[in-house]
């Protein structure tokens, strides 16, 4: 049956149909939807775990016992999981072990770009990557295959572009009926990595990557596609689909097997093309395999290193290195619109739980700020207060209008870079602005740090009670399971007092005399204290109030209430309106405006 | 048959996706090789999006070439503006005569670019522009939220598909409540191009 499916979607039913038992994932952009996917099938054991660390252990205790087991997770999500992959690389598996991992070339949604096929060489683990989603979903049950086959766990890689492109797949395969049941066979020498113990498995781990050069070499989807022998092209992932788009007569060798390297496949293709070039996004990594072969090859001299690519970088590249003839009508090649239209950056949602808060924030650390125009408002102390923050919707108020934020590094950095700035000696007050999901996933550590080490800063948790970023997962501070179902709820509160937090305030997200209240106290106590800020992420519960609306004659044009950068509220003249139909009636808006002007808007 | 590249673009919650999720499924079930990549950024809500959808024997890039766009399916004038530049000279250009101002023109000091304007900066790139009163057919559905079936209505009139295959996709993918408004959105979105054509 034919269906199109995104590539994400794909590599979900590939591994459904290879028979994977269990699944455990963090939700991360672009690889959210693989255990979306999953968690619908019920015959199968999936988890958002509470981070890409615990869904790699979860996923290698499964495999241990046996079944086929996978954790997915974001590029980035893969540097918080690299201890246990680490592990599971030198242990091997039992059952099949797929590690689904998704980079994000051009940063469309991450802290950084990043090539995580150097991941596959360091831990000599192989990795595949499909080029479209018919790839995706035959790539999965051969990755299992090969998993137990050389007893190690196998990277599948995806980028954005393949995760979120749809494309037709022949669904050809079903569940195989499962006759294998799960049972421990006990293996120190495997499983126990004593020193003792690991340095033998360090030698199983070399033999095993000698093998698997020679099974790449025959790998039935790496595909040679010979046409014009002029130029033959190396290509793999969505580059390959540009190569063949941009170069439509040239020879092409497909890569799916991007590591261990398939040497002699490789040096067959090279000597039937006069010249090989290499397309590949980020880092020059089959460039630099054909290079150690000592073939010679273009890849990253014509093709830039940084950002995603596309059709027209590709071929653009390839014009301006003499590799294809000048575009006949060279006036024709358009040009972006001359006038300079307004762009629409991402913002807040009209009735975030972020905002009030963000805007606090930015109030409060005016002081030392250089925004001149802004320094007849409400002034607090002398010391400015620094923000450190992290990773989630609120990221976006570092943007215009509310500029709130100094930091933003990795998911869980907020609170250690805050006492950090405070051990350094900084005499500022500094708070450390964390999400719920986020403090589950790797503020609790650093949280306890601050308590262990007696600093004194203020840690904000953002409590929307979700993981709203990613499109509204469960995390375990909300009692919702992967597959829907209700589960034991973690609380917020009870688990920052167990970490010996004495000082804990909870405020509506909606109140900003509240906020500003609790976080004031809270940056003067000189002890640690946390401040939760809790509001429901109007997008996820999709619960509307009366809607807000302008009084026009009593409406001075202050603009104050746009500082909250809500896309509820426009400019219409001198005055502010508000649109009802995206108003969520959270009033902050109306807590803002210094003449009272804003009202709910009556029947 | 020569492959076909439509570029739908729009602001979150306007229902882009479902437009190009439809407009693919039914190219697939036509018996093409389909390939539909979406930009959506970093929003849940409010940001640009755009989703490009192509079809043919056999599609290589998810992407549309930049002058390669055979039909630009506009949900936004302003947005249909910003990627105007992708169509190819003889294009189709079919646009919601919708103005959603960006949030954040204020603290950018900018200010929402004319009808006309906007309008230019399509026509400088192809003559065949359609204007659709989108809303206004929406109020006529009695659906305000079925734009996006009136604009894959209007597409549907330059493609060549069996009008039936639009229907039972749309069927498909709503809710019972809304099926009949949106699929009258959809019969009245294409024949406002109809009309004007004739």
């Amino acid at each position: 049956m034919k269906q199109l499916l995104s590539g994400n979607e794909a590599i979900a039913l590939g591994a459904y149909h290879a028979g994977v038992r269990v699944a455990a994932a963090y939700p991360g952009t672009p690889s959210t939807e693989i255990m979306e996917s999953l968690a619908r099938f019920d015959d199968i054991y999936t988890e958002w775990s509470t981070n890409e660390k615990v869904a790699m252990e979860v996923a290698l205790g499964a495999s241990y016992a046996g079944v086929r087991a996978m954790a997915s997770m974001k590029h980035v999500g893969l540097n918080v999981a690299s201890d246990p992959f680490m592990a599971a690389a030198t242990t091997g598996v039992d059952g099949g072990l797929v590690i689904v991992e998704c980079d994000d070339p051009g940063e469309h949604s991450s802290q950084g770009e990043q090539d995580n096929r150097h991941y596959a060489r360091m831990a000599k683990v192989p990795m595949l990557e499909p080029t479209d989603s018919q790839e995706a979903y035959e790539l999965m049950g051969r990755a299992f295959r090969i998993s137990e086959e050389f007893d190690t766990p196998v990277l599948v890689r995806s980028t954005t572009r393949l995760s979120h492109c749809k494309t037709v797949v022949n669904v050809d395969k079903e569940r195989p009926v499962e006759t294998k049941k799960p049972r421990f066979k006990a293996s120190p020498a495997k499983y126990v990595m004593v020193p003792s113990n690991a340095r033998v498995r360090r030698i199983a781990m070399e033999e095993r990557i000698i093998k698997l050069r020679q099974y790449v070499n025959d790998f039935p989807l790496n595909e040679m596609i010979l046409k014009d022998r002029k130029i033959g092209i190396i290509s793999s992932g969505v580059g390959y689909q540009y190569a063949r788009e941009v170069f439509k007569d040239a020879s092409h060798l497909k890569l799916v097997t991007i590591y261990p390297f398939p040497d002699r496949l490789i040096r067959e293709f090279a000597e039937k093309v006069d010249r090989v070039l290499v397309i590949e996004e980020l880092d020059p990594f089959i460039e630099e395999e054909v290079q150690r072969l000592g073939i010679p090859v273009t890849g990253k001299a014509f093709i830039p290193i940084i950002g995603e690519l596309n059709p027209e970088i590709v071929e653009n590249s390839a014009i301006e290195a003499g590799l294809l003839p000048q575009k006949k009508k060279v006036v024709t090649v358009p040009k972006a619109p001359a006038t300079s239209l307004p762009p629409r950056p991402p913002l807040l949602c009209a009735g975030c739980p972020h905002m009030a808060a963000e805007y606090s924030f930015r109030k409060l650390g005016l002081a030392e700020r250089d925004d001149a125009e802004e320094q007849n408002e409400e002034k607090f102390d002398k010391n400015r207060i620094i923000v450190t923050s992290d990773i989630g919707c609120y990221t976006l108020g570092v943007y215009a209008p509310l500029f709130a934020l100094d930091t933003t590094a990795c998911m869980g950095a907020s609170i250690g870079q805050a006492l950090g700035l405070e051990k350094a000696g900084i005499k500022d007050k500094i708070i450390a602005v964390i999400g719920d999901s986020t403090f589950f996933h790797s503020g609790i550590t650093a949280l306890i740090d601050v308590v262990y080490n007696q600093g004194t800063s203020t840690v904000i948790i953002m409590d929307n009670g979700t993981t709203a970023m990613t499109g509204h997962q469960g995390h375990p501070g909300t009692g919702i399971s992967a597959s829907q179902t209700q589960v034991t709820k973690v609380d917020l509160e009870s688990l920052v007092r167990g970490i010996g937090i004495d000082d804990i305030s909870v405020v509506s997200a909606f109140d900003l005399k509240e906020i500003n209240t609790a976080v004031k106290n809270s940056v003067q106590i000189g002890k640690p204290s946390v401040v939760i800020i809790r509001g429901a992420c109007p997008t996820h519960i999709r619960i509307k109030g009366i809607p807000y609306r302008v009084d026009n004659e009593k409406c001075t044009g202050c603009h104050m209430c746009l500082r909250l950068g809500c896309p509820a509220l426009r400019v219409t003249g001198d005055t502010v309106v508000i649109d009802t139909e995206s108003c969520t009636g959270c009033g902050v808006c109306a807590q803002v405006c210094p003449v009272k002007c804003i009202q709910e808007l009556s029947e | 048959m020569n492959s076909e590249n439509i570029l739908i673009v729009g602001v979150g919650g306007q229902g882009v996706i479902l437009a190009s999720d439809t407009v693919a499924e039914i190219g697939m079930n036509n018996g093409y090789d389909v390939k539909k990549s979406d930009s959506i950024g970093m929003a849940q809500r409010g940001g640009s999006v755009v989703s490009h959808v192509r079809w043919g024997e056999h599609v290589f890039s998810p992407i549309i070439k930049l002058g390669e766009v055979d039909y630009l399916v506009g949900f936004e004038k302003l947005e249909a503006a910003r990627w105007s530049h992708y169509l190819q000279p003889e294009g189709t250009a079919i646009i919601a005569d919708v103005e959603i101002p960006p949030a954040s023109l204020l603290s950018m000091n900018m200010s929402y670019p004319v009808h006309e304007e906007l309008v230019a900066t399509i026509t400088a790139r192809t003559e065949n522009v359609h204007l659709i009163p989108a809303m206004d057919i929406c109020r006529e559905a009695g659906n305000p939220r079925a734009l996006n079936m009136v604009m894959i209505g209007a597409l549907s009139v330059f493609l060549d598909l069996e009008e039936s295959a639009w229907s039972g996709d749309i069927r498909g993918r709503l809710r019972a409540g809304f099926i009949e408004s949106s699929l009258k959105a959809f019969s009245l979105g294409a024949e406002n191009v109809r009309k004007k054509m004739h």
